[in-house]
């Protein structure tokens, strides 16, 4: 019901869409971030952040601040939104809210997979969890000795699981396992987040498929620049991309031989949207790379609060407030470590 | 107009006049200064750092001493109410403290609770473990004691090769092997007994089970007693299980994961029963040693509890003292502070012996220098006002803050609000009934004014008085309709009317006679059932509100005029003013004299008739519609000047202005010309600013927009006012149905039960419908008949509200 939405969308979701947008308000602009980027210690940034949305949350700090607290608290408020809004929310946008936190599920799993490995203390892994992603038996899991381990005791439970079916092995947990493991879960939890957002219908379909669209090739991307070099064989790395997107399929096949960051940018540049993120980096430049896509990323993401009654807003708010978070956390670092001419290296304004 | 002109000046009218000052402090008297000013409260700072973020400021290392102490007061206030100490607040008995000593003081205390905290904590998490190991003992030795037996009764059991079916299959198995290996090994069966929380034993207890592939046992009891865990504080609950093989490291592993503390129990009973008793023994231990820590923590919170409230508003005082220093500039030499600001004309002593006080308290060498600038920002607004006037007050505002000097509507609510409100709820029963509510808030108004109300309740607090007024006038109007809870009285002497006859059989058929002079007061109570009731009140009540509308308009046309001449605005009074009450009194003032006449003349004249065809046919023949002589030719008259000042009120301001403006513009550029040596910059900012953004069209389209919304709005406005009549209406009619049909229907019956149920049901009706929810409505019609109907005559309500430095507001604000 293409356009139709608006007869009956306020009934259950108008609300939070108001709560959403209100909340959007909040995020901080390029004057707080200028503000921010000229502060002289970690006490400054406080009292600035005081003034703002975050004050409840830091204000009662004491004084010797950490630009772990800082983001700690800041994530906090996210939490604390996040759930405000998924106990409000009705169905399907409780499910859909939901969708959002399995990314960071993914990477919880990897994290505590990959540090058990290495012989971490699990409650300090568990600590360094982003809160969005944690789960009831996610501290058993440093149990598991193999994939299928991993599988059987615990990701059953969790709605991790359906991703699972295409990495069940018996092998042994290795760097280059966990790593591929967590690009296949990815893979498909973004191709059934896709679907569920075509299911949704409407103009939730339509922004939310070209915003995941823009995720799925923004991973393409980032697996192939990141397995150029490693033993990862052509075919298994077509396997790790998802099966949707602009640059689906031809691009993947392109994308799937690509030896170095030259020829990437090759393939992307055939794409009219993606030509501009590269065209402003020089060639053989991989780390600029993350900041453009960011900014991109963005910029969608602002864009998709011009329409209304679609459950995009959602998403698009939750993805800004964590870019927010790594802006305040990036700030946060180079003032702590006096490093201010680099401020501006990595922070993506929102507005 | 020259009445007018010779009226005094209509001070309650305008807000006070405000000039902008400038203050140039010497540093070290700065702080003194701004306290003083604080508690004068009649200065209003411009922060003059718009562009600097928080902690580029001057005072910024005070400001965040200050957040640092507020923080340490807030974690005082929280430990306080955690802890449940109740402290008496002594007041003034300690001697007043300078703030680097409260800082000092502060920091103390909170290092000393910090470390009383974090040693109370550890005991009570050792005072934990052994309760929960006490705990477990008990509950596992319960276990295993019957798991013992059972095991004993299955090998039994087991040799006799039958299977005991009444205990779960798996079960039986499982002990049959650990029995096996039991006999094999020395100790087969291992397990591991701990304690978990009860949400977390289901989803344990699976994970368990997956991860032992099956082969283990799981029993849980629950705990009894509840742990008050200083984590999660929830009642725990009591697992104990066994297992076989050495997947106990597994199990361990993920008892850790789940937060499951694991305690050993020893097999024999013998030992289990010595080291409970050992447990039992340090326990009590631990429990008066934590008893007294509690103690002494509580004594230290209630020291600091009996002054917190003090230092948290001395604290907010000076964070608001600093703050205000923020706004304030340096000056060149950096040995003064440069700050601008309002304050109310008649202030400017007050402020002046201020600062001599404080350039006093701090010897400092120099005074402070203080006078008026010019600027090109209009002042705000602000009204003195006190606890009656305070209400209505806010009632304009909440439509918009009057602009600078500007007529102030205010002053006419406090009567016609009320009024038009009673016009509407006119009853003098409820009327006394909001009368009694209104004065218990009054009358306790010191006692409710200190605490802290409902939000409903402070609502009704802060309108007191004007429930106060618009309870009186409930009452007279109640008088004048003569309704008491809708019954009639004979209060103001005998009805004028009377029936025929003794027996006044015909009374509903044939009508009442008159046999005295009208009813001196209100309504006679003789309409009062009668079957010409509704359309004598609905007459009456329909041509009063017409009355008070146009009244009501009028007044607010004449405020405008007033307005335009304090402002000297000639263009206003004739372009706008004139045609603007021509237009209202050609057309509803005339209707508003037909009606008076009708009502002196006892004249039986179509009132509708006449004024439609007053533009239909104003040349027809009235016939017996005429009330007076010569009306044909008043209405042809009326209606031509009406038809004038349509295009009155519309063309000529905007076409004048324009040339003014044109003049204005090319005048000055001939003199700029002519005399080439005249600094440019002499002229005042204002004329500057003023001088390129005059647009004709915009002028233009406003000043027709404000025509027609002028022209239709009388029309509308006027037919808005009918609301007076139609709550009015509905408002007597709803209570005669509760009286009618709710009492007198309930008191029909003998049984004293339904009289008492039919008196409950008649008086919360009266309560919530009628005094709640009718007063209510009545509330909102008259409000809106006072934003729309009469404040759109000539208030615009775009200024900004007059906020000056202030202590009291701050502690206002605050709770």
């Amino acid at each position: 019901m293409y356009g139709w939405e608006m007869l009956s969308f306020n009934i259950h979701d108008g609300f939070l869409e108001a709560i959403v947008r209100g909340n959007r308000s909040g995020l901080l602009t390029a004057a707080d971030y200028n503000n921010l980027c000229q502060c002289e210690n970690l006490d400054d940034i406080k009292m600035h952040l005081t003034a703002t949305e975050y004050g409840p949350y830091l204000q009662n700090e004491p004084s010797p601040l950490h630009t772990t607290t800082i983001v700690e608290k800041c994530t906090l408020k996210l939490v604390d939104e996040y759930k405000h809004m998924l106990c409000q929310a009705n169905e399907p946008l409780s499910t859909f809210l939901q969708y959002i936190t399995y990314g960071h599920m993914i990477d919880n799993v990897v994290l505590i997979v990959t540090g058990t490995l290495h012989e971490r203390d699990v409650n300090e892994l568990l600590e360094k969890c982003h809160p969005l992603g944690m789960f009831d038996s996610i501290a058993s899991l440093a149990v598991a000795q193999n994939m299928r381990e991993l599988y059987r005791l615990v990701l059953v439970d969790t709605p991790l699981a359906p991703y699972f079916s295409e990495c069940i092995t018996s092998e042994d947990l290795d760097d280059m396992n966990i790593e591929i493991m967590r690009n296949t879960l990815y893979k498909a939890y973004l191709e059934d987040f896709y679907k569920f957002c075509q299911k949704l219908g409407g103009a939730t379909a339509e922004i939310m498929c070209d915003l995941l669209s823009f995720e799925a090739d923004r991973r393409a991307v980032n697996i192939t620049i990141n397995s150029i070099g490693t033993e990862l064989t052509r075919d298994d790395r077509r396997k790790l991309y998802s099966n949707f997107g602009l640059l689906y399929p031809y691009g993947h096949e392109e994308l799937a031989v690509c030896e170095d960051v030259d020829q990437v940018r090759g393939v992307m540049e055939k794409y009219p949207p993606y030509q501009a993120i590269f065209s402003r980096i020089s060639y053989g430049e991989s780390q600029m790379l993350d900041k453009a896509f960011y900014e991109e990323e963005v910029r969608r993401l602002c864009l998709s609060f011009e329409q209304q009654f679609h459950y995009a807003v959602f998403f698009a708010y939750i993805r800004l407030r964590e870019q927010e978070i790594r802006n305040l956390m990036w700030i946060s670092e180079c003032v702590a470590q006096n490093q201010k001419n680099r401020v501006h290296d990595s922070v993506v304004f929102i507005f | 107009m020259g009445v007018f002109d010779r009226l005094p000046p209509m001070d309650h009218l305008r807000s006070e006049k405000m000039c902008y000052v400038q203050l140039i402090i010497p540093a070290e008297c700065s702080r003194i200064a701004v306290t003083y000013l604080g508690e004068l409260g009649l200065l209003q700072f411009k922060d003059l750092n718009e562009d600097k973020s928080p902690f580029q400021r001057i005072f910024v290392n005070q400001v965040k001493r200050c957040a640092e102490m507020s923080r340490k007061l807030r974690f005082f206030s929280d430990q306080i109410n955690k802890a449940g100490v109740k402290s008496s607040v002594i007041p003034a008995l300690q001697p007043d403290i300078d703030l680097e000593e409260l800082e000092a003081k502060l920091g103390e205390y909170e290092h000393e609770l910090l470390e009383m905290n974090t040693n109370s904590d550890k005991l009570q998490q050792t005072y934990n473990e052994l309760l929960e190991f006490k705990l477990v003992l008990t509950k596992a030795g319960g276990i295993l004691a019957s798991s013992h037996n059972h095991a004993a009764s299955a090998e039994r059991e087991l040799d006799e090769n039958i299977y005991d079916k009444e205990v779960d299959e798996g079960n039986s198995y499982l002990l049959e092997q650990g029995v096996h290996q039991g006999s094999h090994g020395n100790s087969g069966v291992r397990f591991v007994s701990g304690i978990i929380l009860k949400s977390k034993a289901l989803s344990f207890e699976r994970m368990l089970f997956r991860a032992t592939r099956g082969n283990m046992l799981f029993n849980q009891a629950p705990a009894g007693e509840p742990v008050t865990d200083p984590i999660s504080g929830r009642e725990n609950c009591f697992c104990s299980f066994l297992s076989g093989e050495q997947a106990k490291a597994k199990i361990l592993k993920i008892c850790d994961s789940f937060g499951a503390s694991c305690y050993p129990v020893p097999e024999e009973m013998v030992k289990q029963r010595q080291i409970f008793h050992e447990v039992s023994a340090r326990l009590s231990d631990l429990e008066v040693t934590l008893d007294a820590g509690i103690q002494h923590r509580n004594r230290a919170l209630e020291s600091v509890g009996s002054q917190l409230w003090r230092w948290t508003i001395m604290v907010k005082k000076e964070k608001a003292v600093y703050d205000t220093l923020n706004m304030l500039n340096f000056d060149v030499t950096k040995k003064c502070l440069v700050g601008e600001g309002w304050c109310p004309i008649f202030a400017k002593s007050q402020i002046k012996e201020c600062l001599q006080r404080a350039t006093l308290h701090s010897n400092s060498q120099v005074g402070t220098i203080f006078h008026e600038m010019d600027t090109i920002d209009s002042p705000p607004t602000y009204f003195r006002t006190d606890k009656f006037t305070n209400a209505f007050q806010e009632i304009v505002d909440a439509y918009g803050v009057a602009r600078y000097q500007e007529a102030n509507p205010a002053v006419y609510s406090v009567v016609t609000f009320p009024f038009l409100f009673a016009v509407m709820f006119g009853d003098w029963g409820h009327g006394i009934c909001l009368l009694i509510g209104a004065l218990i808030l009054i009358l306790r108004e010191k006692k409710l004014s200190s605490q802290k109300l409902g939000s409903f309740m402070e609502m009704a607090f802060g309108g007191r008085y004007v429930i106060l007024l618009m309870a009186i006038f409930s009452i007279y109007c109640g008088l004048i309709y003569n309704e008491f809870f809708s019954v009639p009285f004979h209060i103001f002497g005998k009805s004028a009317y009377e029936c025929r006859e003794k027996t006044c059989s015909d009374a509903h058929t044939a009508g009442l006679i008159k046999v005295r002079d009208p009813y001196p007061f209100g309504v006679d109570p003789s309409w009062r059932g009668s079957r010409s009731e509704l359309p004598f009140l609905n007459s009456l009540k329909m041509k009063m509100s017409i009355l008070m509308g146009v009244a009501q308009m009028n007044l607010g046309i004449i405020l405008s005029y007033f307005d335009a001449k304090f402002h000297g605005n000639a263009l206003d009074i004739r372009y706008q003013f004139i045609p603007q009450m021509i237009f209202l009194n050609s057309l509803f003032g005339y209707l508003a004299l037909l009606i008076l006449i009708k009502w002196c003349s006892g004249s039986q004249a179509d009132l509708y008739h006449v004024m439609i065809y007053m533009f239909l046919d104003p040349a027809g023949d009235l016939g017996e519609n005429q009330l007076f002589w010569g009306q044909k030719e008043l209405q042809i008259l009326l209606l031509l000047l009406a038809l004038v000042a349509v295009p009155w009120m519309l063309f000529p301001k905007p076409f004048i202005l324009k040339r003014l403006h044109k003049e204005r513009f090319q005048g000055h550029t001939y003199r700029f010309l002519g005399t080439s040596e005249m600094d440019p910059d002499s002229e005042p900012d204002s004329a500057r600013a003023r001088r390129d953004d005059f647009n004709f069209s915009e002028v233009f389209v406003h000043q027709m927009i404000h025509s027609i919304e002028f022209v239709l709005g009388a029309v509308s406005n006027t037919a808005s006012y009918l609301r007076l009549w139609a709550l009015s209406l509905a408002h007597s009619e709803l209570s005669t149905v509760f009286y009618e049909k709710l009492l007198l229907l309930a008191w029909g019956y003998d049984s004293f039960i339904v009289k008492l149920a039919g008196f409950v049901v008649f008086a919360f009706a009266t309560a919530f419908i009628l005094l709640g929810m009718e007063s209510l409505s009545a509330f909102l019609h008259a409000l809106r008949l006072h934003w729309v109907e009469f404040m759109n005559k000539f208030y615009h309500g775009d200024g900004y509200k007059f906020k000056p430095f202030s202590f009291a507001l701050l502690a206002d604000d605050e709770d």
